[in-house]
Formats: C-alpha cells, sequence, structure tokens
C-alpha cells in the first residue's frame, strides 16, 4: 500500500512526487495541490479513474500525461460508474487469477464539485450503495471553473459567478452550498471526511485512511482557483486557511457514522475576513456579510450539536 | 475440420428465447463482467444472468447499476482493465447509453452488447422496429443483426471473437427483434463452453494496451487539433477492416459448429429480377414471401443484411449486380432525410457511389412493433413490380401499412 | 506499452490506439516558466528548512534535496530547498507562505 504510517506532522509526508509537473492547471491552483498529495498516498498499485474537469483537461493533453498510474477518463457524468467498472473488473479477473490475487490494487475516483454535486450525483450514489472498494475524491472549486467559472450547487451563497451576475434585482448566487457529505452519509459508507489544502498533514492522513478502507469512501476537498475566486495567486492558501478559522469549512472525518471535527476552532474569526479577500464576494454590502455570517453561525451550531462538542467556538475577530 | 467431425459433436438442444439465448451465450464464453440496468424487452438477459452468477454457472462480477449510462460506463471500464465484459438494452436504454456509446469504440474497448430492438419514445412504445439500433449505426460500434433465436446466440460468441481480434478492437452490439426474438421460444443448439472458448478465447492479458500497475498508461486523454484527427482516422480505419474479420469468424465458426455466416445472406438470388432487402427477424418473412412468390414463377430474390455496419457494401455489389429492380424494407426512419429509409439510403449510395442504375424503392414498415405479414411483402413485391413496368424510381420512400396511406 | 508506440510517430496509422498515452509523467518535459512574471529567490541563510513552501506549491517545482548547508551562524541543516525554474509559474505561494520570509519574488526580465 502507499503509506503504510499515521501522517502525523508534516515530515510524513512522503517526498516522492507522482504526479509529474509540467501539467497546465493556473498559477496558484489549488486543486493542483490536493493532486499532488493525493498521489503522494497512492503506490503503483492504484487506478485512477477521472471525471471531466479542470485537472483532466490539464494533466493529460496528448500525448504527454501527468500521472504514473493508470489512469481512465470517459466523461464528465460518470466517473463512480467507471471507478464501479474498474473494481468489479479486477474483481472478476483476481478471482480467475488473470490478475495475481495476492495483490491489492486500489482504484480512486476523482472528479470537480459539477461532477460530483450535479452532473455525476446518481452515478456516485449508485457506487456508494453498491458498496464499491473505490476511494472517490471530489476536488471542490465551488463553481465549473473548466468552463469558464459558472455556479454549480456547490458554489455558496452570494458568490459571483459568469451565471450568477451582480445586477440591480440578483446579487450572486441566491442559494447556499448542497452539503454533500449528508448525502454520502446518507448511503452508510464506512469513511467519509472533508479536507483543506492549507492543513496537508490531516489532509494527507484524511487520505491514507480513505485509501485504506476496504468499501467506498468519500474525501471532500477544499481546493480554491485563483481566477474563478478572483483571488491573487499567492493568496490560495491563506484564502482555504481562512475558510477554516471563520467555520465556513470544518474539517470533519465520519469513521462508520461517528463524526469528529479533526482541526479545532477554539476562536473564530468573523466571516469578513475570509469574503473580503475574495473578488467574487466583493459586491457583498455589510448587511449581506451579516446574512452570511448569520449562516455560518447556524452551521457551526449543527456541527457541535452533531459531533457533541464545541469543536468550533465562538467569534471573537 | 471435416464434416464427419462435426457431425461427431455431441450437440444438446434446447427450447429458449432470444433473451434467455444471448445469455447463455455470455456463459459460454465465460464473460468476467456485466453491467445490465434493466428495460423491456431485454430485461430477461439481466435476470437469466443474475441467476447463472447466483447458483454458480457462470463466474461474473455482475454490477447492479443505476441507469443504462452507467452501465456502458461501467463496461467500458472493465473492458479497459482488460475483462470480458457485457451489457443488453433497448429503445430507452440505448438513447441514455448514447454519449459513451461513442466513447466505447473510440477507446477502442471490445465490449459486447445485445440489443433487444424497440420503438423510440415519444409516444412510449415498447414494441419492435429498428429506430433504437439506427439511432447507434454511426457512433462506430460493428453492429450484427440476428434472424432467429440461434443467430443471436451464434452472434455473441462471435462477437467477442471479433471485438477482441487485434485487428478490430472496436465494440460489437448484436440485436434480437424485441418480443419477435426477445421473447420467441424457438429451438436452439447449444456450444459448450470448452468449445466456445476455444473459438472466442481469450488472448493473454497485455495483447492489447490495458490499465495494468505494472505498465501504467493514460487512457481517455484530451487530444487538441494537432492530433484529434489522426486519432479518428485510426479508428475510422479499424471499422472499415472489420468486415474481413467478421467474414473470417463466420466461416470458422461454420467449421466447427455447422452453421456458417457471412456479412450478408442472398436467398433466390441467382435470376432473380427484383431483389428485396432487409434486416433482423422481417428477413424470415421475407423468405417466406420468396417462397411464395416463386411458386407463382415470379423472379424474386431477397438480402438479409447481417452485418449493418461496417456495412458490407462490395459484398452487396456482388450479389444484386443482375437484378433490375431493388425493393428495401425498413423498419426505422431518419426523419427529414431525402428518403426516411435508413437501410434504403445505405444502399442508394453503395450504387450511386459506384456509377450502377437500378430502379430503388424505399419502404418503411412495421414502425412500434405494427405487424406485417407475408401477403404484406407480397404486396410490396408488386409495388415494386408496377415501379419497374413504369421504369421509374419512386423519389419518395412509400410508408408501407400507415393508416390514410393507400399502396 | 511504452516500447510498443514510437514516441516521434508522425502520421495516423502510427498514433498509439484509441489516443492513449504509453508514456507516464511526461508532462515533467513540459516547461511552464513562461508563465512566470516573478521568480522565487531563496534565501538559504535566512530558510529554516520547514518544508511549508515545499508542501503548498501546486506544481512540484520547490525541491527538496539531500543537500548539506551551514549557515554564517553555524546552523547545520542535511537538507536545502532548491527552486525548479523550469516548472515554478511563479504563483508566489511559497513567499506568502513563508514563515520566515525567506523567498523573495523578484521581477523576470526578459
Amino acid at each position: 500500500m502507499g503509506v503504510n504510517k499515521p501522517i502525523k506532522v508534516l515530515w510524513d509526508i512522503p517526498r516522492e512526487e507522482r504526479f509529474a509537473p509540467g501539467h497546465s492547471m493556473c498559477q496558484g491552483c489549488g486543486a493542483a495541490i490536493t493532486m499532488r498529495h493525493l498521489a503522494k498516498i497512492m503506490d503503483k498499485n492504484t487506478i485512477i479513474a477521472m471525471g471531466t474537469g479542470c485537472v483532466e483537461v490539464t494533466t493529460t493533453l496528448f500525448p504527454r500525461t501527468s500521472w504514473r498510474n493508470p489512469w481512465i477518463h470517459l466523461a464528465f457524468e460518470n466517473t463512480a460508474a467507471v471507478a464501479s467498472g474498474v473494481e468489479a473488473a479486477l474483481k472478476a479477473l483476481s478471482r480467475k487469477k488473470i490478475i495475481d490475487d495476492s495483490r491489492r490494487i486500489k482504484v480512486v475516483a476523482i472528479a470537480g464539485d459539477g461532477g460530483t454535486f450535479d452532473i455525476g450525483l446518481q452515478s456516485l450514489s449508485g457506487m456508494l450503495e453498491r458498496r464499491h472498494n473505490v476511494m472517490y475524491v471530489v476536488y471542490d472549486n465551488e463553481a465549473y471553473m473548466n468552463t469558464g467559472i459558472q455556479r454549480s450547487s456547490a458554489t455558496p451563497y452570494g458568490a459571483w459567478t459568469t451565471t450568477t451576475p451582480i445586477g440591480t434585482k440578483l446579487r450572486g448566487k441566491p442559494q447556499p452550498k448542497k452539503d454533500i457529505i449528508t448525502i454520502a452519509l446518507a448511503h452508510g459508507i464506512p469513511y467519509i471526511a472533508t479536507a483543506n489544502i492549507a492543513y496537508p498533514v490531516d489532509m494527507v492522513e484524511k487520505f491514507r485512511k480513505a485509501y485504506e478502507v476496504d468499501g467506498p469512501s468519500l474525501v471532500h476537498v477544499y481546493s480554491p482557483c485563483t481566477p474563478g475566486w478572483r483571488i491573487r495567486n499567492e493568496h490560495t492558501i491563506e484564502v482555504a486557511r481562512l475558510a477554516v478559522q471563520t467555520g465556513v469549512w470544518v474539517q470533519l472525518e465520519i469513521i462508520e457514522g461517528e463524526p469528529r471535527v479533526t482541526i479545532k476552532v477554539p476562536r473564530r474569526k468573523h466571516v469578513r475576513h475570509y469574503l473580503r479577500i475574495q473578488g467574487r464576494f466583493r459586491h457583498l454590502t455589510d448587511s449581506d456579510i451579516e446574512t452570511i455570517q448569520k449562516m455560518v453561525d447556524e452551521y457551526v451550531e449543527k456541527i457541535n450539536k452533531w459531533v457533541g462538542e464545541e469543536a468550533i467556538g465562538p467569534v471573537v475577530e | 475440420m471435416s464434416l464427419a467431425q462435426v457431425v461427431e459433436r455431441k450437440v444438446e438442444r434446447i427450447a429458449a428465447t432470444g433473451n434467455h439465448a444471448a445469455a447463455y451465450a455470455t456463459r459460454e464464453v465465460d464473460i468476467d463482467v456485466a453491467a445490465i440496468y434493466p428495460i423491456t424487452p431485454q430485461v430477461q438477459i439481466a435476470e437469466k444472468i443474475a441467476e447463472m452468477v447466483a447458483n454458480g454457472e457462470l463466474d461474473a462480477e455482475i454490477i447492479p447499476v443505476e441507469s443504462e449510462h452507467s452501465a456502458m460506463s461501467a463496461v467500458v471500464a472493465a473492458s479497459a482493465v482488460g475483462a470480458r465484459a457485457f451489457t443488453a438494452t433497448s429503445s430507452q436504454g440505448l438513447e441514455l447509453m448514447h454519449e459513451i456509446l461513442y466513447i466505447a469504440s473510440s477507446l477502442r474497448q471490445p465490449v459486447v452488447m445485445a440489443l433487444a430492438t424497440r420503438a423510440l419514445s415519444a409516444p412510449i412504445n415498447i414494441w419492435n422496429d429498428y429506430g433504437d439500433v439506427i439511432s447507434m449505426r454511426d457512433t462506430g460500434w460493428i453492429i450484427l443483426f440476428s434472424e432467429t433465436v440461434q443467430e443471436v446466440y451464434d452472434n455473441i460468441i462471435q462477437a467477442y471473437r471479433i471485438a477482441e481480434h487485434p485487428d478490430v478492437l472496436l465494440p460489437v452490439a448484436v440485436t434480437l427483434d424485441g418480443y419477435i426474438l426477445s421473447h420467441t421460444i424457438e429451438p436452439l443448439e447449444l456450444v459448450t463452453r470448452e468449445e466456445a472458448l476455444k473459438f472466442a478465447f481469450k488472448r493473454p492479458r497485455g495483447y492489447r494496451p490495458v490499465l495494468d500497475p505494472d505498465d501504467p498508461i493514460t487512457i481517455g486523454p484530451l487530444a487538441a487539433p494537432n492530433w484529434y484527427y489522426e486519432i479518428k482516422r485510426q479508428q475510422i480505419e479499424a471499422i472499415r477492416n472489420a468486415g474481413r474479420v467478421v467474414r473470417e469468424v463466420g466461416r470458422e465458426y461454420g467449421k466447427i459448429f455447422g452453421r456458417t455466416y457471412d456479412l450478408l445472406e442472398p436467398y433466390m438470388i441467382d435470376d432473380a429480377k427484383i431483389v428485396i432487402i432487409s434486416l433482423g427477424a422481417t428477413a424470415s418473412l421475407v423468405k417466406a414471401a420468396v417462397n411464395r412468390l416463386r411458386k407463382q414463377g415470379e423472379k424474386v430474390g431477397m438480402v438479409k443484411i447481417r452485418l449493418y455496419r461496417p456495412f458490407p457494401a462490395e459484398d452487396l455489389i456482388k450479389v444484386i449486380e443482375d437484378v433490375d429492380a431493388v425493393g428495401v424494407l425498413d423498419r426505422a426512419v431518419v426523419y427529414g432525410s431525402p428518403t426516411e429509409g435508413p437501410l434504403f439510403n445505405d444502399i442508394a449510395v453503395t450504387l450511386a457511389t459506384r456509377g450502377i442504375h437500378k430502379l430503388l424503392v424505399s419502404f418503411v414498415h412495421g414502425l412500434g412493433g405494427r405487424d406485417i405479414f407475408v401477403n404484406d411483402v407480397i404486396a410490396m413485391y408488386k409495388k415494386i413490380k408496377r415501379f419497374a413496368e413504369e421504369g421509374r424510381s419512386p423519389e419518395k420512400t412509400v410508408f408501407f401499412g400507415v393508416k390514410g396511406e393507400e399502396v | 506499452m511504452e516500447k510498443t508506440y514510437k514516441r516521434d510517430f508522425s502520421t495516423w496509422r502510427e498514433v498509439p490506439i484509441g489516443g492513449i498515452i504509453p508514456w507516464p509523467g511526461t508532462t515533467a518535459e513540459v516547461e511552464t516558466h513562461a508563465w512566470r512574471a516573478y521568480r522565487p529567490v531563496i534565501n538559504q541563510d535566512k530558510c529554516i528548512r520547514c518544508r511549508l513552501c515545499w508542501v503548498y506549491c501546486p506544481d512540484a517545482a520547490i525541491l527538496e534535496v539531500d543537500e548539506e548547508y551551514t549557515t554564517p551562524s553555524g546552523r547545520k541543516y542535511n537538507i536545502s530547498y532548491r527552486v525548479d525554474l523550469a516548472h515554478c509559474k511563479g504563483c508566489g505561494i511559497c513567499a506568502y507562505e513563508c514563515p520566515v520570509k525567506a523567498i523573495e519574488m523578484i521581477p523576470e526580465e526578459r
């Protein structure tokens, strides 16, 4: 298997790069950081199924590939179905001794938020319900970035996108972000986690656990998009960190239905710190920001209740 | 193999529906993965495969997918790992698969699909016509039509040998007319698993590129204008040349099992002045009509197209070279086309591009399961004869058997 | 498969079947330095070898090398960080995240 021992400190993250540079992801791309570290926990015995999206088109421009593992892409909405097919084939061929049956080959499915929350939701549900031994990673950049920043069901409330423009009648996305974690939870799968590139030790350890689980697992990774969020290239990690520090994003781990917060935030920052650094929220008035703060407060309260402790504390600055 | 050897084979004969015959064929060739979503009239294929896996007759992974789109996606992916994969569908299910049909052939994955043909919505209709299979004719799949339950079975066994041939590496669809074959019990001569696997043998893993941790490849990348066209041109060549392999495989099948298959099947063609061309189970009806007309002294013959894609143009020219008039029976329509019969259009182009002029009549019949009978085929024959006497091809398709249109 | 197909293919007859890419990790050959307006320069004396620049780089363009280094003040390190200038796109995350401000973004002069 990829990494045998738990990732506890930064120095436990393997030095070896299984994801080659030279891809055409944007400067400061959060998804690129996600992919680099995801690839680090996979050893050669991993087959990747990827859905159409930013990462797919920027890493496999024929005739070169960034991937050093067997990798397959068919289309946008079927990442989980493709992963299911790969996993079933591995099972059958191992049983028939066409593939060495002592060799454990893991299937990792990767798709964006559009390919997971929206168009790929049905195939994801099918895969989770059928209990395929697949690790599913959704890199969430909160809109259709590959086609040029259109809203998805993962786009947060109030965010500007090209299809939720700022006008006199409508000002950004009127609906809140879809809760994919609860949807995954409803399938009763053994491992679910949220991860964030600003917390690499936590993220890589979650990748490792999701990879090791026998059965379906899902890791939802917060992956900022510099052009789509209208943020400075060097602010990718800063924005990701503020998401956690403000409680907009909570680092969760749900093992066999038991939730816990892995990165506790005893003293929360006001959400304006998070919003004001991003161009996609530039239009928000102070009262809009207070509305969002209330939404975050409600979310934090719900999480705290669920995990049975005050994992995320009150707003103090 | 000599005839004596053929006779020596111990043959088990059973009675089976087309759907069950399709499932038995997958057992004989030892498929590894099946992903089938239920739809009428194909559903007994999925049920029978599930039953055979449940009782240990077939060692395969079944993926009980949540849609046909996922069914096709999963079998293409399974095939990319090197598994022998199978799916089945009909009508709307095929339409939901559509996006992935192109990807299956473009990624050169040798999956096999049984298609119990059925009319397309709307209105929703579960009965037989070829609207669904015609909708996939341009997706890069090899398409074999079956006339009988036995042909369904034989075609599926041959389909794996064809699809997996290193010169082909393309998916194959095998049709069975909805209800007319899918649900009709006919005699079926079985091939043993040993014989089937000797014929449609499993090639060693790695003879074609597959997802293998020891030899990592990227399947399904992005190709820009600088290489997309070349990748497509290679695929075009593959399906163009597939006819040769279909013929070789059909001949070898005949040598071993006593039933020889070709790309098309001419009947009573030698001295025929008029020939009727059709597909699938309709051909049985045309055969019966030809027999009756021959008794009346009519010089009529027929051609059944077995290999619909790649279209066997050269073979067809050879058999219809000397006839005066050609009538084509289509159980599907291509809306807004100069003539609405899809098979007719293929034949018209085949003749025109070779500078061959014949009197041609396009018939559409039997949409949405509207029955036709031997007498109907005879009526169509008479219509062709009338046109031949007048010496002109009708410019428009004749919609046979529709209320409000006189033939 | 790496050997089945020639890398210098030039016609439709020679392209790998189905457009597969049998050459893993080959985007590494692609240089992305032209994207860059600023280049990171690491001050080896200020650098405390905390690994954060390496971990946060989207392009694996911070290289962690087993190279001993002793600072003028006598601090000894077993590893050093170098910038892969062929792949660095100049996003500046490394400089922004560096806790001791040991990385400076210098304008590229072309």
